[in-house]
């Protein structure tokens, strides 16, 4: 199949798959994440989705936002529920009982991949469903309420390890979940931000022409659990990449490439401080929990410099603007 | 007619599934399933079914993989025992929640802890309730035929839901009976076609399946499920009179044996009863006049026609492979007694728990269960209303 070029002008005679008018909070991460990635779609899709923000807000009672095919299962699920479907395509698809060339995404908070549905993710690509599984990473339990998960960073005020006298915040470090999808050896894994929509609906395109399990972490801001402004979303996510909190780099066929590079990598105060979770950490008492966590930040930065350089691959990277 | 074999409860029901000839089957090995999912991938190895196999990582990922692929447009199987039911509870409730016509052989298992892999029904009982029609299965033929009549049921348009059939594990599921196989093309054309209901496959038609449902309609939502429980039995039995047309064999939702002029019965379910009623045969030769009645359609449960069946004796035991713990009587029981409430004039109920973690039943604990019964009758008292039987004191 052709794919339409990614230019604005473009993609702005397609239809829009995921309606105006669900509930999810104003300035929300999630659906400017989902919308891309539909729009990046040249195939029709079907969807599913783990319990979560984007389920609950986007279908209730008889209102869909979702104009795709689309189920929610339950909240650890979302993995198998659409390797299911993927399986009944194929099934008919041998019996000659459907023709039509379909994708299948299946999209999960942190929460819902990182922590409780981990097992049906890896379950999922290592059995090579063709399918894409998409993470929407806003750190944190925050449908329910703000709780600390496995992908929320260290330092991070959460409901359930809240500022107090005694922690300061979540004490340990992210899962890095990217790397442990790559670990599958699933030919394509990929972590994009909303800020890069370019770079973001690229990744999408790519991994929906590769046939197998694609894996791909995006960045979702939620100005409710990162205590920020509601106009902020891009502009937080855009920090995220300029600090290389989070990298976008691609790991297809087991060869990383870094898609983009910041051209001055930003000090990490620069995310974190317009963040009110993270407040905390600039009083003196904390000065060695910052100190800790840009050194996490570089070092992860540099590991995936020295991954990049060994494959010898430069490739088409582009430089941040 | 189809060929008589000798063969077990589990490979009586691989073989119907083959026949049968789903589009998607999901499963997860567990003690004592293992050997009939075993059964059926190498029939999808060999090539004898076209059903796609999903071999997943866990029950829970088999009962979600399953909704995603009903969902999806198609017939769909998975069969489990014990743990591995419990652990895909979440999503059994789901699957029946969403009307998805799911098949799920279950191999009944005793629930840990302690842990114990032998024939039990707690894990099918815990699942009682979680809106699937349960049909259960005295032997293989039973299963077998049981297995082939469920994707009728479970697929009917007024209905769309899934359905369990149990059998007892090792007891049924290990043992070689003699059994009839129909012919496939036989079984073919009693299953038919599958019938798609608003499949995500149609893209064309986008449909949302799992909507958040609150305070507005969560309740007109669980009244329709309990309604269509309500149309499920009409099905079973028109079900069953289109099997005996091609089979020969009868179905009803229980099965009344020796009932009709007995004055003391046992209620039992699946492998059990077979014992029981060699042990009935034995009173009836002494002039005593004993019945049973075996329940075969568990959910939704026939209250009224059980009740019908029942009502004219004068005492009942129901034995349980299963208890309720909590100082209340075996899940069977706690059934049998609400059929019997709604009679002014009704039996004397007493519950019996026999068989757990699969100890045999042997025919003197049905012996000993008749005369506690006669014993009952005739001096109009009950030394007790449960207890454990086949036990170390």
């Amino acid at each position: 199949m052709s794919t339409a070029p990614l230019s604005l002008k473009e993609l702005s005679k397609k239809e829009v798959l995921f309606a105006s008018g669900h509930r999810m909070c104003a300035g929300c991460g999630a659906p400017i994440v989902v919308k891309m990635v539909l729009l990046a779609s040249d195939y029709p899709v079907v969807a599913s989705n783990a319990t979560g923000c984007l389920e609950v807000s986007s279908c209730i009672s008889e209102y869909t936002s979702w104009k795709i095919p689309w189920i929610h299962n339950a909240f650890e699920n979302a993995a198998a529920t659409i390797a299911g479907a993927e399986t009944m395509y194929r099934s008919l698809k041998k019996q000659g009982k459907i023709d039509r060339e379909i994708k299948f995404i299946a999209f999960g908070g942190d929460g819902g991949s990182y922590d409780i549905g981990i097992q049906s993710l890896s379950g999922a690509m290592e059995r090579g469903h063709d399918m894409l599984y998409i993470c929407y990473d806003n750190g944190a339990y925050m449908n329910t309420g703000i709780q600390r998960s496995s992908a929320t960073p260290i330092g991070a005020d959460t409901t359930t390890c809240p500022v107090g006298d005694v922690i300061q915040g979540k004490p340990q470090p992210r899962k890095d979940l990217t790397k442990i999808m790559a670990a599958h050896g699933i030919p394509y894994v990929a972590q994009a931000s909303p800020s890069h929509w370019q770079d973001l609906m690229k990744k999408v395109k790519k991994a929906l022409e590769i046939k197998g399990p694609k894996f791909m972490n995006i960045l979702a801001p939620c100005n409710r659990g990162w205590r920020s402004q509601t106009n902020d979303a891009i502009l937080l996510s855009r920090l995220a990449v300029e600090t290389c909190y989070w990298p976008l780099f691609e790991i297809e066929n087991g060869v990383t490439r870094i898609t983009v590079k910041p051209k001055e990598k930003r000090p990490l105060v620069d995310f974190l401080k317009p963040q009110g979770r993270f407040k905390h950490l600039f009083t003196p008492q904390n000065e060695a929990l910052l100190k800790q966590a840009q050194e996490q930040i570089d070092q992860y930065w540099e590991r995936l410099l020295k991954e990049e350089a060994c494959f010898g691959s430069v490739g088409s990277q582009e430089t941040e603007k | 007619m189809g060929k008589v074999v000798a063969v077990t409860g589990n490979e009586a029901v691989a073989e119907a599934l083959r026949q049968v000839n789903p589009d998607v089957c999901a499963a997860y090995p567990i003690t004592p399933q293992t050997d009939l999912m075993q059964r059926f991938t190498s029939f999808a190895s060999n090539g004898k079914v076209k059903t796609e196999v999903i071999l997943v990582e866990s029950e829970h990922s088999a009962m979600s993989a399953c909704v995603g692929a009903a969902a999806a447009g198609g017939r769909v199987v998975t069969a489990t025992s014990s743990q591995g039911l419990l652990l895909m509870l979440e999503i059994v409730f789901i699957a029946s929640g969403m009307r998805l016509p799911i098949v799920m052989p279950i191999v009944n298992r005793a629930v840990s802890a302690p842990i114990n892999i032998h024939g039990d029904h707690s894990d099918a009982m815990a699942a009682r309730d979680a809106g699937w029609i349960q049909l259960w299965s005295e032997n293989a033929q039973e299963a077998y035929d049981n297995a082939i009549q469920a994707f009728r049921i479970a697929e009917h348009l007024d209905i769309r839901l899934p359905a369990m059939v149990c059998l007892d594990g090792f007891i049924i599921s290990h043992s070689i009976e003699r059994i009839e196989y129909l012919d496939d093309k036989t079984v073919s054309d009693f299953v038919g076609d599958f019938k798609t209901v608003n499949p995500l496959l149609d893209t064309d038609h986008p449909v949302s399946y799992g909507p958040l449902i609150l305070t507005d309609y969560y309740m007109e939502y669980r009244k329709a499920h309990d309604e269509v429980m309500s149309r499920v039995s009409k099905v079973v039995l028109e079900v069953a009179e289109d099997f005996h047309k091609v089979s020969g064999r009868r179905y009803g939702l229980f099965e009344a044996y020796r009932l009709e002029d007995a004055e003391i019965a046992l209620v039992v379910l699946n492998s059990a009863a077979g014992t029981s009623k060699d042990v009935i045969d034995a009173f009836r030769d002494k002039g005593i006049k004993v019945g049973l009645l075996k329940p075969r359609l568990m959910r939704p449960f026939p209250y009224n026609e059980i009740g019908e069946a029942l009502k004219h004796l004068k005492a009942v035991c129901v034995l349980d492979r299963a208890d309720a713990f909590g100082g209340s009587l075996g899940p069977l029981c706690i059934d049998i007694m609400s059929a019997l409430y709604q009679y002014k004039e009704r039996p004397i109920v007493m519950n019996k728990i026999y068989g757990l973690g699969g100890r045999d039943f042997m025919p003197s604990q049905a012996e000993y269960a008749l005369n506690d019964l006669l014993e009952t009758v005739k001096t109009g008292k009950v030394k007790t209303f449960k207890e454990y039987i086949g036990v170390r004191e």
